[in-house]
């Protein structure tokens, strides 16, 4: 079914890319409310008011900047007999948006949607201490340069995506949902710069165990779940459509994959936890649940649905022993896990599409895309942080961290009618 | 320490890249590419060990400065 607007055809895959497209903000919605209800409830509206920002900024950044890299034919490296495309030529501002193909309008505000998910994953990482000034740099350094060259290499026919055709490897480097340009992407962003922030006050005394700073509400984190689950669904169905070209006969496959992905996460969270604990633990439990979606945005439109429960299993056990190890054995403070998560999750995601993929040389073009996420955006993304950090710090100011973000920050609090608890580690 | 970890990494990606480029068939370029990945794993170890190693520097410094009040 076809319909010509404005001189080009619309095709019913771009009327449903865009539909799914306009549900998948859910997600957003549901990250958001995960990182707010992780952090304390003393930095709750910064939180939320920083998420809004993050977007808000990345997007500006992205459309000014950014889309310039991503998108266009780019600009080609002739090496060892080899075309490499290593960056767009769009236009500035997105000027001559109107005068593409409906789907080339599609894959733009999907990758909006990415770069904004791909932002708020560090944003909980960096709860309770990063300034939301330091934030929107942050947001900056991902929306104007780094998302889009990885965008560019991956969604945009760069040259991971090309790795099929120089080189014989499968399809590609393959990533529909963005397990790598939005979770790997997010995590290894937030590792680098918890990095850089240091732990909260208190969090590692100098002497005995890491100090347990619980989520202030589990009641966001686990219904943020859920609404980030709706967003997923969506997500993925999208994502489906716009990355691989998918038929809309295999939606339902790939809406069922990433249910069992997540449930099977769960699942396993839920035993790991009840086995380690004695009860089970609802913010890593959410946690599995999270690790369990973004594992399914590499593998749910290319696997079977007893690989995706496979998956999603792995996920979940690997998401709170790595937690653990994180906090207690590497001094990471990461209060949503979102490194894990996110990070881990997305790596693994990537790793099993390639395992699971029927094509020839599929691992290896999956393994040369993990390896440029590991080698060199996030050493890039590193030093970018670090210098932007002489700039703009990212750290509040000790008095900020005690008297809690949303005071410092916004003069006052989320909750002005609660009663806030007297902190143990200021002693 | 964390540097010199960070500067492994790319060193690894780009010996992952130079198998591509310098090995056509798959058992070679496939251990090649395997020991570009195992640098950049030893360069996030030594990054990681570098945190680590800064933060035991932090703490030193800042029990130095709590006793000297």
């Amino acid at each position: 079914m076809t319909a010509p607007l404005d001189g080009f055809p619309v095709h019913a895959a771009d009327v449903l890319g865009l539909a799914l497209l306009f549900i998948a903000p859910l997600t957003l919605a549901g990250i958001a409310l995960v990182n707010a209800g992780l952090g304390r409830s003393r930095s709750a509206a910064q939180s939320l008011l920083g998420s809004l920002t993050l977007v808000a900024v990345s997007a500006i950044a992205f459309a000014a900047v950014g889309s310039v890299v991503a998108t266009g034919p780019g600009y080609t490296l002739e090496f060892a007999g080899r075309s490499w495309n290593v960056m767009g030529g769009g236009s500035f501002l997105l000027l001559h948006l109107r005068d593409t193909p409906v789907g080339v309008q599609s894959r733009l505000f999907f990758e909006f949607l990415a770069l904004a998910l791909c932002v708020l994953i560090p944003w909980g990482s960096g709860t309770d201490r990063w300034r939301l000034a330091g934030g929107c740099a942050g947001a900056t350094i991902v929306g104007g340069i780094v998302f889009p060259l990885l965008t560019h290499w991956t969604w945009n026919n760069g040259w991971l995506a090309q790795l099929g055709a120089n080189f014989g490897l499968g399809m590609g480097f393959l990533e529909p949902g963005g397990a790598a340009t939005v979770h790997a992407l997010g995590g290894l962003s937030a590792l680098a710069l918890v990095w850089i922030l240091g732990p909260r006050k208190g969090k590692f005394p100098k002497e005995g165990l890491a100090t347990a700073m619980p989520a202030h509400n589990a009641t966001y984190v686990l219904i943020g779940c859920l609404i980030a689950t709706a967003g997923w669904l969506a997500w993925n169905g999208a994502g489906a459509l716009i990355c691989l070209h998918a038929d809309a006969a295999s939606l339902p496959v790939t809406a069922i994959n990433t249910l069992l992905s997540a449930a099977a996460a769960l699942v396993t969270t839920f035993v790991v936890t009840r086995a380690r604990f004695g009860k089970p633990d609802a913010s890593l439990c959410a946690n599995g649940w999270l690790a369990g979606l973004v594992t399914s945005t590499a593998c749910a439109a290319i696997v079977n649905p007893p690989e995706a429960l496979l998956t999603g299993a792995v996920a979940g056990f690997i998401t709170p022993l790595l937690v653990e190890v994180m906090e207690l054995a590497l001094s990471i403070d990461d209060p949503a896990g979102a490194i894990t998560a996110h990070g881990v999750g997305g790596l693994w995601g990537l790793l099993a599409a390639g395992i699971f993929a029927p094509q020839p040389g599929q691992f290896l073009a999956q393994v040369v895309g993990i390896a440029t996420l590991l080698g060199l955006l996030f050493p890039l993304l590193y030093l970018l942080f670090a210098v932007v950090n002489r700039i703009v710090p990212f750290r509040v100011e000790p008095d900020g961290e005690r008297l809690g973000m949303d005071l410092h920050e916004l003069g006052g609090g989320a909750y002005p009618e609660f009663v806030l608890h007297r902190d143990d580690s200021y002693r | 320490m964390k540097t010199v970890g960070l500067l492994l990494m790319p060193a690894g990606f780009f010996l992952l890249l130079a198998a591509l480029v310098l090995f056509p068939a798959p058992p070679l370029r496939g251990i090649f590419a395997a020991c570009g990945l195992a640098v950049e794993l030893l360069g996030f170890g030594v990054a990681i060990r570098g945190h680590l190693e800064q933060r035991r520097g932090e703490e030193i410094s800042s029990g130095r400065k709590e006793a000297g009040r």
